[in-house]
């Protein structure tokens, strides 16, 4: 640029547009079946009739209002999710130990970002047709066919992104009647409105801003990079192999062979581009690891399809370690688990999932909570003896209701005093109070600091808790 | 950024100082730009809707608006702003709460402390009319305070721990009153009375004063007998102390942990300068029947009610 001169430029990067190639391969089969499973999942799930006493038939739905989940035959309720955190730890290291191993298999293959993203191209392409098309039509003024062909895909983009959203509010009411609510004008305010915001970012994420998400927003795509290892299997091109002494080179007549090729220095790479056309994030992969490749293995199906037309080896790009790529005598690609690393998240995944399962395995029917009365800290009876007063609080965790039945241990008969309600009843999934109060002689109370109270629910699969609590009395 | 498209050289700002020097020109993404843009927007919007612009002594009201029923009954619709916000929450709150204080008007006190779900009721909304109402001098827990006010959780009560009774103090209020005796007894007399008061719960004491102290009491010359009874176990009519339990008494110093004689000289002085403080303001027109109601079974369980 000449001295003196000023251009005037934008203030901003206008994101340049990708159009992915579409491609077959293993990697491609395996994406698309995720997608499909996963979709199945989060877009049937609510419709999932499950029958349950007492509670909306819906096989997952997570009752705000009433604080109740229900997964299936599980009820989880408020006090229960410190336990359920444990699943969010198990998911953090598995991330942690799947990257460890492989990369960044989470963003390739089972993020939502890159699913949804994945599943916008199938409606662009379906619609508009193959890369070649796109370009086309992006760089056609516009008329007709541009108006019809772009409206219909942002049409179609929008319903998909409605019922995304839909789809998310229906996980938190009766999804039928929901539906019916929705349509007819009559759901609550806050639906019509997490429905209008998910429906604005789903679109907004999986059609308009894509790999933008991954490269600016994400948090995760930048710190992934810091669980990588020297024997982390990501997806690479295999430089040595491909570029030979003096680079990668176009084939034509007298260096279409792998013989003429070795002999004039050129590798294995036909410099055919279709690697960087299938990506989603429009990247290179020839240029080495990059923070934006997604790890999603289409460049690897892209380049095996070219080694497979010209005749030459598959594999030059392909998941293996960067010791391998560097080395002059590579191994086979291999998963290489034998790290502290993996071995330190392996047995954290397995120790909390066991702790996970012991927890849910082994929960009671019922909690109970024992709190000593404090103001006063004891009463003087009339005839000299010592009362403490307590409120016992049972939440009754089944389906049906529940009579309880309290005790104390190692005391005299006569000890507790349970007023006018001697059992509880507590309706399903409800939390009720009693008061109670532990009357002791003089000499007893000087004695005793603590009481075990005994909750026992009646009837079959009964069981009991014990809780103890401060008992104060008089201390000379 | 993107290989699709040949990458170009580096672009600059196009700015050049002392011949060489150049700036890149990294820009901002556009998402990030018209995210900025959005935010504008939504002040904007937002400026319009709700109290925004401090304009002087006032400020621009906004065009949303809030209804909203008053403590007096009547339904304002005012600018948004918060108070009215938490006035519209508490109507809702109070919406709610009704159907439960109509069941415990309509409900018998012996069956409200029997069911579950009402006696939870009255435990919580209790509480909180206990705290705002009573606890001032009874103390949060109801345990009262030695000097000001009686414990409300023990087995003694002054006028009675039934619900009946429980309720009429509440409603009306009490006022517990004694004489004050020095210009009526000597000096001796009074000790005699004081040692035979210490020594009806068994405490040591004179056992010569206390005998006389015995025939004085129940003598028409200082006539003790007549509000504490003969027993002196006091009346609940009138509301006079147990003074067989010293555990119960609110205004004399009387501590265990004191010496006969300092427990003698207390009840001495309560003697000397009566009770004249022992007053509880009436209710009725501060709280609502329902209200009254909730607190008298709230107090009953707090572990005296008889």
């Amino acid at each position: 640029m000449e001295a003196g001169i000023e251009e005037q430029r934008g203030l901003y990067q206008k994101r340049i547009p990708i159009f992915p190639r579409s491609i077959k391969g293993k990697f491609r089969t395996f994406k698309t079946s995720m997608l499909a499973l996963a979709y199945a999942v989060f877009f049937g799930l609510p419709w999932l009739p499950w029958s349950r006493e007492g509670a909306p038939s819906q096989a997952v739905l997570f009752d705000l209002p009433h604080r109740e989940f229900f997964l299936f035959n599980l009820t989880i309720y408020p006090q229960d999710l410190i336990t359920l955190s444990l699943l969010l730890f198990i998911a953090a290291v598995l991330l942690f130990f799947v990257t460890g191993l492989v990369g960044r298999a989470f963003c390739g293959y089972f993020c939502f970002q890159t699913l949804w993203t994945d599943f916008f191209i199938f409606i662009e392409k379906w619609v508009q047709g193959e890369r070649p098309a796109r370009i086309r039509l992006y760089k056609q003024p516009w008329n007709g066919e541009k108006i019809v062909k772009m409206a219909l895909t942002h049409g179609l983009w929008l319903l998909v992104a409605f019922w995304t959203g839909f789809t998310f509010i229906a996980y938190y009411a009766y999804a039928p009647h929901l539906l019916l609510a929705f349509v007819t004008g009559h759901a609550a305010g806050v639906a019509y409105a997490t429905v209008a915001i998910l429906t604005a970012t789903t679109y907004v994420a999986a059609g308009l801003a894509r790999e933008q998400v991954c490269m600016y927003m994400c948090p995760y795509a930048r710190f992934q990079g810091v669980m990588y290892e020297p024997e982390t299997l990501v997806v690479s091109y295999d430089i040595h192999r491909g570029e030979g002494a003096n680079g990668r080179a176009v084939p034509h007549a007298g260096l279409k062979t792998r013989e003429e090729r070795t002999a004039l220095g050129h590798g294995d790479c036909v410099d055919c581009g279709l690697c960087v056309q299938v990506c989603p994030v429009g990247i290179d992969i020839r240029k080495g690891l990059q923070y934006s490749c997604i790890s999603c293995g289409l460049c690897i199906d892209a380049c095996n399809t070219i080694m497979d037309s010209v005749g030459f080896p598959r594999g030059l790009v392909r998941y293996d370690s960067e010791i391998d790529i560097e080395s002059d005598q590579p191994d086979k690609p291999h998963l290489s688990w034998r790290r502290v690393r993996t071995i330190g998240y392996g047995a954290a995944i397995a120790i909390m999932t066991s702790l996970l399962i012991y927890k849910l395995a082994t929960r009671a029917s019922f909690v109970v909570s024992v709190e000593d009365i404090r103001a006063p800290l004891f009463d003087v009876m009339p005839n000299g003896d010592i009362r403490d007063r307590y409120q016992i609080r049972v939440t009754n965790k089944t389906a049906t209701a529940k009579t309880y039945t309290f005790s104390v241990e190692n005391l005299p008969p006569g000890s507790l005093h349970l007023g006018a309600i001697p059992e509880l009843t507590v309706p399903s999934g409800q939390s009720l109070m009693v008061q109670v109060g532990v009357e002791l002689p003089h000499e007893l109370a000087e004695e005793t600091h603590e009481i075990h109270f005994v909750v026992t629910q009646k009837g079959p699969h009964g069981g009991s808790i014990e809780q103890h609590a401060h008992y104060f009395g008089e201390r000379d | 950024m993107t290989d699709q498209v040949q990458s170009q050289a580096p672009q600059t700002t196009g700015h050049v100082w002392d011949g060489d020097l150049q700036e890149y020109n990294n820009p901002l993404p556009a998402w990030w730009v018209w995210a900025f843009y959005a935010t504008v927007v939504f002040a904007l919007i937002y400026w319009v809707l709700y109290p925004a612009w401090p304009l002087g002594k006032g400020f621009t009201k906004g065009m949303d608006t809030i209804t909203y029923v008053n403590n007096l009954g009547q339904t304002k619709t005012v600018p948004w702003n918060t108070r009215a916000l938490l006035m519209k929450e508490m109507n809702k709150a109070a919406a709610e709460q009704k159907p439960y204080f109509e069941k415990v008007m309509a409900t018998p006190y012996a069956q409200i402390v029997h069911d579950p779900e009402l006696s939870n009721f009255v435990l919580s909304a209790g509480r909180s009319l206990f705290l705002n109402n009573c606890a001032a001098c009874h103390q949060s827990g109801g345990q009262g305070l030695h000097g000001l006010s009686a414990n409300l959780t023990d087995d003694y009560w002054l006028y009675g721990g039934t619900f009946a009774k429980i309720q009429q103090t509440i409603t009306y209020g009490r006022h517990g009153y004694m004489p004050p005796f020095r210009d009526v007894l000597s000096g001796t007399q009074i000790a005699q009375l004081a040692n035979y008061v210490v020594s009806l719960s068994g405490q040591p004491a004179d056992q010569t004063a206390a005998k006389a102290g015995d025939v004085l009491f129940h003598s028409q010359t200082a006539a003790c007998y007549y509000c504490h009874g003969v027993n002196a176990k006091g009346r609940s009519v009138i509301g006079s102390a147990n003074l067989t339990a010293p555990v119960s008494w609110i205004w004399t110093a009387y501590r265990s942990s004191n010496t006969p004689a300092e427990n003698v000289a207390a009840v001495a002085h309560t003697i000397e300068g009566g009770v004249y403080k022992g007053v509880m303001p009436t209710w009725k027109d501060r709280l609502t029947p329902v209200q009254i109601k909730v607190l008298t079974a709230y107090v009953h369980e707090l572990g005296g009610g008889q």
